[in-house]
């Protein structure tokens, strides 16, 4: 009987602590809920509600509203106005994914073998870390004009020296390879330093116990390494497609606009909204990259249990 | 105590009066080099004039992206900048956000300019702007090269260009391996439009878009056009022309590595200039013709008053001394832009310095306007169809007669239900 009363009031306590620390988190966090409301809440809300409507750029107060017209729409004449129907954005997501799928597989392999090398102990090891971070640190539209240059044919090292006089940037096919190259060189530094990071987190005592066990490097690498890596490598996976999947500067620096809207659904929405200034259509090309994105996220972490934490 | 009074107040009057008159204004103009020193200058010499003080705005050099930034900032009403800069092709696009200058502008003022650049800055009744300087594209040539390979004269026809470009350019490849025969703009953006354009009117292929809005570009005419610019490449023009833009076009000849070039007029100027390699040794002519007659596309630049600025009486007045025949001269002699008065074009000064402008007079006077004006505010969509269209088959993605007709079908969904 005397134990009794003290026995439920211990949880009630806690409960009513974790309450209060509830409280006081939501309280905490409020000023930045506020501000992700204002800066990225209400410009989603503006280019969710335009969408639904025909509007001009330089007059978005005359605007008509057409429902799901930007998305699918066909006249009386059997004219297609919809951008779903316009076979220039599907070139423009096909391409934006043929990038994504090709580029980030790439980064993946060689940031992998980097992160392996630099992981191990030589001489000079500090300085090829950082050497290694130099593309990355680079301005994407400074690096983008440079390869843009090397892949000149009357003056470039890469179109003249190494192709003989081809202009790759000239032809949007050939064009997607040159330009995964460039992002490959870019990238590929930064994956291997979230490898890094993954691979310096594993005990080294285990690599031992393996050793003893007569386990070659290689089935070290397959059987430890990767299954142990797997958290940090799907969580920088997940980072590189979605930037690989919103690319634009690339595309802008190296082909110019009218192309880049060919080579990158960013690109086809920027032509809309700016340079054809239809800021409906643009505004439900916005929201269906938005979407398109949002899709693969959840794809990701569902199918491979990403855990962010 | 009394005349204290008189004297403190006329004193305030004094100095509300001058406040008053001295504002500053913005004016938006070029990015690069000359033309922003230009435009500094003459801007300069009105501050000087008036006491008023201009601010230059320094634009992004590619005319889309010059567009996308404007059309911003009309859209928010902005009065950050008073007077702006327009491309011929943007007056349909943008007229709402300008002031009426007819009226606010002497009309004998006004009507000393062209009258075919008159009617482009025209909307409903409305004058958006007034001419600046104009353009159109012209054939430039090395004499000392026509000369060496036994040619007398420019060529007057596309084929003849062929045959002359391809025999200077197996000639000079003995000596100098990166020498090519023609260059021009074959980027795919707004300039591939005015050097594409010129190839279909000279083929007698039409306008694109007619002046009733009708849909024209499907003909054999312009199919054969487009196909014979692409049987250039890689035969008289390098592989990688279908990258280049006016300035790439332009250093590969001021390098002496090409005979012939298309560009606009401001290249002559800079092509005389000391770092030149190919000083004293340009000739200009019309672009050749491709048996219907020569074609030059009408460029040229014009000055708007934004609705939305707080000092219009001012800006006004810029506009009308930068669009004068004073300003005009000195921009014609000193940079080879092109005047729009009609008078300028026999002033022995600009005449000594340009040689050409008397004898291409025809050229300027005659340019082929693009379709901006049936076209409207649908126009950058007509133009970007129409150059990756034509990239297109520069590419060898396709052939002109399928290119155009698929163009056809393209510019019936950009019409939708009409311009």
């Amino acid at each position: 009987m005397t134990v009794n009363p003290t026995a439920p009031a211990r949880p009630v306590r806690t409960r009513g602590i974790e309450a209060a620390r509830a409280r006081q988190a939501i309280w905490l966090l409020l000023p930045t809920l506020i501000a992700i409301a204002l800066v990225a809440g209400y410009p989603l809300y503006r280019t969710i509600y335009f969408s639904l409507f025909e509007a001009n750029l330089t007059t978005p107060d005359q605007r008509t509203f057409v429902g799901l017209g930007n998305f699918w729409f066909t006249t009386e004449d059997g004219v297609a106005l919809g951008f779903l129907q316009d076979p220039k954005w599907w070139g423009a997501v096909k391409n934006t994914l043929l990038f994504t799928v090709v580029s980030v597989f790439l980064e993946t392999v060689f940031g992998m073998i980097i992160a392996l090398v630099v992981n191990s102990t030589f001489k000079g090891r500090g300085l090829l870390r950082t050497a290694m971070l130099v593309p990355w640190a680079i301005p994407t539209v400074v690096s983008a004009q440079m390869w843009s240059y090397m892949y000149n044919d009357s003056f470039g090292l890469i179109g003249r020296g190494l192709l003989g006089g081809q202009a790759l940037l000239a032809n949007t096919d050939s064009a997607i390879w040159a330009l995964i190259a460039v992002d490959v060189w870019k990238t590929t530094s930064f994956m291997a330093l979230l490898i890094l990071a993954g691979l310096q987190s594993l005990p080294s005592d285990m690599y031992e116990a393996a050793d003893m066990d007569g386990a070659s490097k290689w089935t070290q690498f397959w059987r430890l390494t990767l299954p142990l890596l797997r958290p940090a490598l799907l969580v920088a996976l997940v980072f590189r497609s979605l930037d690989a999947l919103r690319v634009f500067d690339i595309m802008s620096v190296m082909l110019g606009n009218v192309n880049a809207a060919a080579t990158s659904m960013t690109g086809y929405a920027r032509q809309a909204l700016i340079d054809n200034s239809l800021l409906g259509f643009g505004s439900a090309v916005s929201v269906a990259i938005f979407l398109i994105i949002m899709v693969i996220v959840v794809l990701y972490v569902t199918a491979f249990r990403v855990k962010f934490d | 105590m009394k005349k204290v009074i008189a004297l403190v107040s006329l004193s305030a009057a004094i100095a509300v009066s001058s406040n008053a008159s001295a504002v500053t204004v913005t004016l938006a103009c070029g990015a690069v080099g000359q033309e922003l020193q230009m435009c500094k200058e003459g801007a300069a010499r009105w501050s000087k004039k008036t006491g008023n003080e201009v601010k230059i705005f320094e634009s992004p050099n590619l005319t889309n992206d010059r567009l996308g930034l404007y059309q911003q900032q009309l859209a928010a009403k902005s009065s950050d900048i008073d007077v702006y800069q327009l491309d011929v092709v943007w007056p349909g696009l943008l007229a709402q956000h300008f002031v009426d200058l007819k009226g606010k502008v002497p009309a004998a003022e006004v009507n000393a300019h062209f009258k075919g650049i008159l009617d482009a800055n025209t909307v409903n009744g409305k004058l958006v702007a007034l001419p600046w300087f104009t353009d159109a594209g012209l054939l430039y040539y090395r004499t000392d090269l026509l000369q060496k390979y036994g040619y007398k004269s420019a060529p007057k026809t596309w084929a003849e260009l062929a045959t002359m470009a391809k025999k200077i350019q197996t000639g000079e490849q003995k000596t100098n391996k990166s020498f090519t025969g023609y260059v021009w703009q074959g980027k795919n953006y707004e300039g591939l439009t005015c050097d594409a354009l010129e190839w279909v009117v000279s083929f007698g292929g039409g306008t694109i878009v007619d002046s009733t809005g009708k849909v024209t570009i499907n003909n054999p005419q312009a199919a054969k056009a487009l196909d014979t610019a692409a049987s250039w490449i890689k035969s008289i023009s390098p592989a990688g022309v279908t990258t280049y833009d006016e300035e790439a076009a332009r250093g590969i000849f001021q390098a002496g590595n090409a005979a012939f070039m298309r560009n606009w007029p401001y290249a002559w100027a800079l092509g005389q200039g000391d770092d030149s390699k190919v000083k004293g040794k340009i000739g200009v002519a019309p672009l050749p013709s491709g048996g219907s007659r020569n074609a030059a596309t009408l460029g040229g630049w014009q000055l708007g008053v934004s609705m939305y600025s707080k000092n219009q009486a001012a800006a006004i007045e810029l506009v009308r001394y930068l669009a004068g025949p004073e300003e005009q001269k000195i921009r014609a002699i000193e940079g080879a832009y092109n005047p729009t008065i009609q008078s300028l074009y026999k002033d022995k000064d600009i005449l000594a310095k340009n040689p050409f402008f008397g004898s291409l007079y025809s050229v300027f006077t005659s340019a082929v306007a693009r379709p901006s004006g049936p076209t409207k505010s649908k126009y950058n969509q007509v133009s970007q169809a129409f150059s990756t269209a034509v990239s297109d088959v520069l590419n060898g993605k396709s052939k002109g007669q399928a290119a155009v007709a698929k163009l056809s079908t393209d510019l019936a969904r950009i019409k939708g239900r009409g311009w």
